[in-house]
């Protein structure tokens, strides 16, 4: 069906997430075949912190480049970056990062709506939301944009989630593509994949 | 929703009607702020936004306040003022003057900051800190040195992460909800409005920081600010940017040297 369309169209994948979710990607990104045809994007709700041992940690379940975004990096195919503490992550036209300190979005900075949102400005239909386990509401309403503007939403089952209340909310108030358990997602992000 | 094109008319009219030019802010971020006021404001429609816009100059100041982030903290990033204490402001006390720019201060909490820490050295006598943003009403507050006592646990936690050795509560008096700075600490300041889109290079300075304003420019803004800081900093002097922001992508920067892996770098020709 749609699969060979989601690999040509495909230009971002956009997780989000909060309490639970990094086990969830430490599953997931090792099981990622390289190289990815698409930009993978994280957010996770962190405490302020600048330490850099989230993104060490994810690095040693991943061949992928990663890294912690800086300001004005490019979101460029293939590589994997990781939403700095503290700071909302936007994207712009070009396809490029650019941070934002300013108010928390659902007592969040980062928040996954801000991110979402303006991911879906700038890929519309070529682009993939992921929402994980949380205990927040932060992330439905960027779902819904990125519905509005074509693109594919994804939520995890909630009952496999660590936290469900986040996942939930976004199948109770988003028309939902897809709810997938963590083996269903890896195999659903292997399939966006045109090289793989 | 504020579209893209809509965006552009209102950057348009606060540029003709006001002087304020936004066109090479970062986009994304931007647009994100028009819509946040617009929702704030309970405007039916973006016409009626646009016509408070050109017809009510006291709107404006709302307008900008809205547009720019104003947030700040006292030692934000305490090891980025640690590096300050440690290796920054020791080489230049033996400098007659110590000449320091805060561009983009917003309420002026890392500019009391700053104080503290020269204070503390000893050099505060010797100091002159110039604290500039283009919004008028965030210097203002600036000026008062009163900021909120609710803070006041986390500036003095950041204070003492920040290798401070006082007792914090020493700099300031309580007063109801606010905590006052003390006087002799403000006495080194001058604040004035500066606009980085759009005003020159006035001084030279042996520090400059500039944190967590770059972020909200184009490239094209980004490099026009760091030349202007290029053509401002002395010989051997600093420049301290945010914690995720960098010289990387400038012409400038075969000119400095960064410290360690710190978001400070110094000049070296």
């Amino acid at each position: 069906m749609a699969e060979n369309k989601l690999k040509t169209a495909c230009k971002a994948v956009v997780i989000g997430g909060s309490a639970g979710s990094i086990e969830v990607l430490l599953k997931l990104l090792p099981a990622l075949s390289p190289p990815l045809s698409f930009a993978l994007i994280i957010v996770l709700h962190r405490k302020n912190s600048t330490d850099s041992s989230l993104v060490n940690l994810l690095a040693l379940k991943t061949n992928l480049p990663i890294r912690e975004v800086e300001d004005k990096d490019a979101a460029a195919p293939g590589e994997i970056y990781l939403a700095p503490a503290d700071y909302h992550l936007l994207i712009e036209k070009e396809e490029m990062f650019s941070l934002d300190d300013s108010e928390k979005v659902n007592y969040s900075r980062p928040s996954l709506d801000v991110t979402f949102e303006s991911a879906a400005d700038v890929y519309g239909s070529s682009l993939v939301g992921i929402l994980l386990s949380g205990a927040n509401a932060d992330g439905t309403a960027g779902l819904n944009t990125i519905k509005k503007k074509g693109g594919i939403i994804v939520a995890q089952k909630p009952e496999t989630a660590q936290s469900s209340f986040m996942p939930q909310q976004a199948i109770l108030y988003t028309p939902i593509d897809y709810v997938f358990d963590v083996e269903e997602l890896t195999v659903f992000v292997n399939s966006l994949n045109a090289n793989a | 929703m504020i579209e893209e094109d809509e965006v552009d008319l209102v950057l348009n009219d606060l540029f003709e009607l006001y002087g304020y030019d936004f066109t090479n802010y970062a986009r994304a971020s931007l647009k994100r702020r028009i819509n946040r006021l617009f929702l704030l404001d309970k405007f039916p429609s973006f016409a009626e936004f646009r016509y408070r816009l050109k017809s009510d100059a006291d709107y404006i100041k709302r307008v900008i306040e809205g547009l720019t982030v104003t947030v700040t903290e006292m030692f934000r990033d305490p090891l980025f003022y640690k590096i300050l204490r440690a290796e920054v402001i020791p080489s230049l006390a033996s400098k007659p003057f110590i000449r320091i720019w805060h561009a983009g201060c917003s309420t002026g909490e890392e500019v009391f900051s700053m104080a503290i820490l020269l204070k503390e050295a000893g050099l505060l006598h010797k100091s002159l800190l110039y604290a500039t943003d283009l919004n008028p009403e965030v210097l203002e507050k600036a000026r008062k040195g009163i900021f909120p006592i609710v803070q006041m646990k986390q500036y003095s936690e950041n204070y003492i992460e920040s290798g401070g050795k006082n007792d914090f509560s020493a700099y300031y008096t309580a007063q109801y909800s606010q905590a006052k700075f003390v006087e002799t600490l403000a006495e080194r300041m001058i604040f004035s409005t500066h606009n980085l889109v759009s005003d020159r290079s006035f001084n030279e300075f042996d520090l400059i920081l500039c944190r967590n304003v770059l972020i909200y420019f184009d490239k094209y803004l980004q490099e026009r600010v760091l030349n202007l800081f290029n053509e401002s900093i002395g010989t051997l002097g600093y420049l301290a940017l945010g914690s995720k922001e960098t010289l990387n992508f400038s012409a400038i920067k075969p000119n400095y040297k960064q410290i360690n892996k710190e978001k400070i770098w110094r000049r070296i020709s």
